[in-house]
């Protein structure tokens, strides 16, 4: 018998850690890449909404209903603790979010912009007293 | 009544910070709101310091939060490890408020005041709540309870110097970062065992064996904390947090922060994964320990370059770091113990020296060394400190750091690695090399003319003489330090080889 190479049931059935693993990517490759202090904060905000479907995922049961009591004890009930660590996960991720806009909006009062690029120079002209010539450092 | 609140300190620990925090903000201008928060963390370290006394014996304390029962309900477990930890938190905490006064004053507007004591008092919940929980993914949640409360007290230092804001901004991405990929390590643990109680976990994973979502879920956890605890490619966010946070921030993070960080890795490590798990064994071995020695010199001497104080502090912490997970890269009971001293060691050392270089801020307006210059003769009292702060960062006899790196290097000759042995030594060198630069400075050359500088005020000079006055108590007799270290590492040890035999 030939070895199995793709085992297609497997890929399709874990189309949600798959859809976990692109989401989680996307969302670290463009808190690093962006200079824009916003798109970063994006970036974040989708990585760790990619979290929120790792572990929804996890708690769901095939043919599992939502984990309300029915009083049949036949009844199959997804996992609801993912669920409640994840309510916890999403207060914490607006937290995050709503601190760094608020720092965001502070640092566009005091230099004028929100471009990572603009704020190393304007860093690297307090540190040095000289400005930096233009596409130093990226 | 006494019997009910003596049967319910490990939960108070956490809320009576948690709950004085919403006070402290409505308590206006003023001196209320400092002594409301000083108040406040007086009481937990009297809380934790009857925790230690209560485990010192070696019988760990289980609190089952709201009365549900482990390990469906959320336990609170202290044992020689973490009642070490709370103490030095929560006596680092009622150190730097009483300094943090007159510092404050000068570096925060009035108005603001209140509010900063509220972010401190949350930060201290956090730190108390992550070392103290028995559960997983509490301790996640008290993780971000004291880094979103650490990133707004870094931005308070806005009102100094601007570039606070950016500091705390990157800070805040990289903290971020770190955290969900601990909690994306936390969910793979979830998924293998279907428990988030760490004693729990440690059972059912031993159950379990070796599987790659057990790795996964490891090195997940090994590079989120990684971050929150500055690991030296990782460190990227500390020297501009550290330097531009007020300086009651910075002593007090310094001396606290990245120290829980590191137990949570001991536990998630020793108490979880077990101490012969062998992909661990090889992750310390191939990764941290490279990692540890290139910290030990890449930061020290970046830290000789530094011409600001705070700057060149905060490189050492990347370096003093270093040697605690060098102990813990050694992965035998003396490099264990080595680690959890030096903990206490560079709490106290770094938190007497942040707190001298706050003093230099508010007398000489500047950290920066070269404006340091014959500070020695105006601030005989701060500049002493800082020398007796800076043996101990190098690690002279008769200092707590000495007995750090006595240990580290006995824990490196017992596994016969004597070039590790010379590394530490060697790097020792590298901070005598910053240390003096300072020293230089202040005694050796010329004050600049028309400039005066009064000695720092009481209150700051007393809690960084406390410090200092420990590092060297514990620097002659380190017994309770050493006692206290030592359970700490069977703790874990004895907890760890029941689980995993191979």
């Amino acid at each position: 018998m030939p070895e199995i190479i793709l085992d297609l049931d497997f890929v399709l059935g874990h189309y949600n850690y798959w859809m976990f693993v692109i989401l989680m990517m996307t969302g670290l490759y463009v808190t690093v890449s962006r200079g824009n202090l916003i798109k970063k904060i994006v970036g974040l905000n989708l990585f760790q909404t990619s979290v929120f479907m790792l572990y929804i995922s996890m708690g769901k049961i095939v043919g599992g209903t939502a984990p309300i009591l029915t009083g049949d004890p036949d009844t199959v009930y997804s996992n609801p603790l993912p669920h409640v660590l994840i309510l916890t996960a999403i207060v914490v991720g607006i937290a995050t979010t709503a601190l760094a806009l608020a720092l965001v909006i502070r640092i566009r009062e005091t230099y004028g912009t929100v471009e990572e690029d603009d704020i190393l120079k304007m860093e690297h002209e307090m540190d040095f007293g000289v400005r930096k010539p233009d596409g130093g450092s990226r | 009544m006494l019997d009910i609140v003596k049967a319910n300190l490990p939960a108070l620990q956490v809320v009576v910070p948690l709950v004085a925090a919403p006070i402290c903000a409505m308590l206006g201008r003023g001196g209320r709101a400092w002594g409301f928060a000083t108040f406040i963390s007086f009481l937990t370290f009297a809380i934790s310091v009857s925790l230690f006394s209560a485990t010192y014996a070696g019988q760990p304390i289980s609190y089952e939060m709201g009365g549900w029962a482990p390990p469906i309900g959320i336990e609170y477990r202290i044992d020689g490890l973490n009642a070490f930890v709370l103490m030095i938190v929560s006596g680092v905490a009622a150190l730097v408020m009483p300094y943090a006064r007159r510092s404050v004053a000068v570096e925060i507007p009035a108005e603001r005041q209140a509010f900063f004591y509220t972010a401190f008092l949350l930060c201290l919940t956090g730190l108390l709540g992550v070392t103290i929980t028995g559960d997983a993914f509490n301790v996640f949640v008290f993780l971000e309870i004291s880094s979103l409360s650490t990133y707004a007290l870094v931005a308070s230092g806005a009102w100094r110097n601007k570039r606070a804001l950016t500091a705390a901004y990157n800070y805040l991405i990289m903290g971020t970062v770190g955290a969900t990929f601990f909690v994306i390590g936390i969910g793979m643990l979830y998924m293998i065992t279907g428990t988030l109680n760490m004693a729990d976990l440690a059972m059912r994973i031993a159950e379990h064996g070796d599987s790659r979502t057990l790795r996964m879920g490891f090195v997940f956890i090994f590079v989120g904390i990684g971050l929150k605890l500055a690991m030296f490619p990782l460190h990227l966010w500390l020297p501009n947090a550290y330097s531009f946070a007020p300086s009651a921030v910075t002593s007090f993070i310094a001396a606290t922060a990245t120290k829980v960080a590191v137990y949570v890795l001991l536990r998630f490590m020793f108490t979880i994964f077990g101490f012969d798990y062998a992909f661990q064994a090889s992750t310390l071995e191939n990764v941290l320990l490279p990692v540890a020695i290139v910290a030990m010199f890449a930061a020290s001497l970046v830290a000789i370059f530094q011409d600001d104080l705070k700057r060149m502090l905060a490189y050492s912490s990347i370096a003093q770091i270093g040697y605690m997970l060098l102990g813990l890269a050694f992965l035998t009971p003396t490099g264990l113990v080595a680690t959890i001293v030096h903990l206490f060691n560079h709490a106290v050392t770094k938190g007497a020296l942040f707190m001298v270089a706050g003093c230099f801020v508010l007398s000489a307006g500047t950290s920066s060394i070269s404006s340091l210059r014959g500070i020695g003769r105006d601030m005989p009292w701060t500049t002493a400190a800082f020398v007796a702060g800076g043996l101990s960062l190098i690690g002279l006899p008769l200092t707590v750091g000495f007995i750090s790196k006595w240990y580290l290097v006995q824990a490196s000759l017992e596994l016969g690695w004597w070039p590790v042995a010379l590394l530490i030594m060697a790097s020792s060198l590298l901070a005598v090399i910053y240390v003096w630069r300072v020293v230089e400075a202040a005694y050796l050359q010329p004050a600049p003319e028309g400039v005066t500088r009064r000695e720092a005020p009481l209150s700051m000079l007393v809690p960084a003489w406390i410090l200092v006055g420990l590092s060297i108590w514990f620097g002659i007799d380190a017994t309770l330090t050493t006692t206290a270290a030592s359970r700490a590492a069977d703790t874990l040890i004895g907890s760890s080889q029941i689980l995993w035999q191979e």
